[in-house]
């Protein structure tokens, strides 16, 4: 443990698995705090078995779409801590649709919770922050394809387009303050949902990958804890790829 | 200790560095040089600590005036009575 990110306290959207149970992991193991967010009840009781856990990650289950949920949990933490210093907006839902075949539904539940629930996030984050000398941190999950673009993920890109969008504006807004607003824009990433997708056409994937693997969440974790950290304490409206060096 | 308008009063005149003379129903947004994005955030994030609210977003965006911010509060159950 290096103590990165001793006694700050974080908030992680969407920490029930993958990516976002690793930040919220890794950040305890450099010794924060950290409330560990997640839509449904009992997501994240289900992986805090770990001893090594069990102070430092607490569960905090709401909607972030929500604004009467959202604005509970972060006056639970302000009542509890007084402060608030990293969020990481990670929670969100992806649907892949070729054009033509997309959605309404979808479109919109896409852009409710990767959007609207980043904005009122970082809305809420923000009137927290701002009255800490030292500032705080606020880190968007997006992707290299709302960077890049990719078939399929038409809706999902423009989501996570929006998401660098915000990151930039945010950074631009709120720097005079002290917050600092990166975005960290995986790959393809190893989680639960990769498991069930088709082996072969992911090998194809892989081949456009330099570093010849996927990215594990522990490795966008790492990007997130040297975010959260004071290490980048001069590092605003930056989009950083973990993504092994990718040709897309 | 301080009354709860001599609180709000003071959050006023430390984020928008006004005189506390200045601070009557004339007092907006739209009048005051500071009353910018950022001061907005300040002000709010500074009257939600002092009164341990969290203010509705509806409120956020209709908190346009000295007098006005009164009446929101009052509805969090701030009283400017004494």
């Amino acid at each position: 443990m290096a103590d990165l990110l001793k006694g700050k306290v974080c908030l992680v959207t969407g920490a029930g698995r993958g990516i976002g149970r690793a930040i919220a992991q890794q950040f305890a193991k450099e010794g924060a705090i950290v409330y560990a967010n997640e839509v449904r009840q009992g997501a994240v009781d289900e992986w805090l078995t770990d001893d090594l856990f069990s102070n430092s990650i607490i569960p905090l289950y709401f909607n972030i779409s929500d604004e009467s949920e959202a604005k509970g949990a972060f006056k639970q933490i302000k009542d509890k801590r007084g402060r608030l210093d990293v969020l990481v907006n990670n929670a969100g839902i992806e649907y892949n649709e070729l054009i033509g075949m997309i959605s309404p539904k979808h479109m919109t539940k896409m852009f409710e919770v990767n959007v609207y629930g980043t904005i009122e996030m970082l809305q809420l984050a923000s009137r927290v922050m701002a009255r800490q000398p030292e500032g705080g941190s606020i880190i968007n999950i997006s992707s290299m394809v709302g960077v890049k673009g990719n078939k399929g993920q038409l809706v999902y890109s423009a989501t996570k387009g929006a998401v660098i969008a915000i990151t930039k504006s945010a950074a631009k807004e709120l720097g005079s303050k002290n917050i600092r607003v990166n975005s960290i824009a995986p790959g393809l990433t190893k989680t639960e949902m990769m498991d069930a997708a088709d082996q072969e056409k992911l090998k194809d994937r892989i081949n456009n990958i330099s570093m010849g693997r996927i990215a594990q969440p522990l490795d966008i974790a790492n990007a997130c804890v040297f975010l959260a950290s004071d290490l980048s304490s001069y590092v605003s409206g930056q989009v950083i790829g973990v993504e092994g060096c990718t040709i897309m | 200790m301080m009354t709860n308008i001599e609180k709000y009063k003071n959050i006023f005149i430390r984020v928008f560095d006004v005189r506390e003379d200045s601070l009557n129903e004339s007092f907006t947004f739209a009048d005051t040089e500071k009353w910018d994005s950022l001061g907005h955030i300040t002000l709010i994030s500074e009257l939600e600590n002092e009164f341990d609210v969290m203010f509705d977003t509806e409120d956020i965006l209709s908190f346009g005036s000295f007098e006005n911010g009164m009446k929101i509060l009052k509805k969090y159950r701030v009283s400017f009575d004494n």
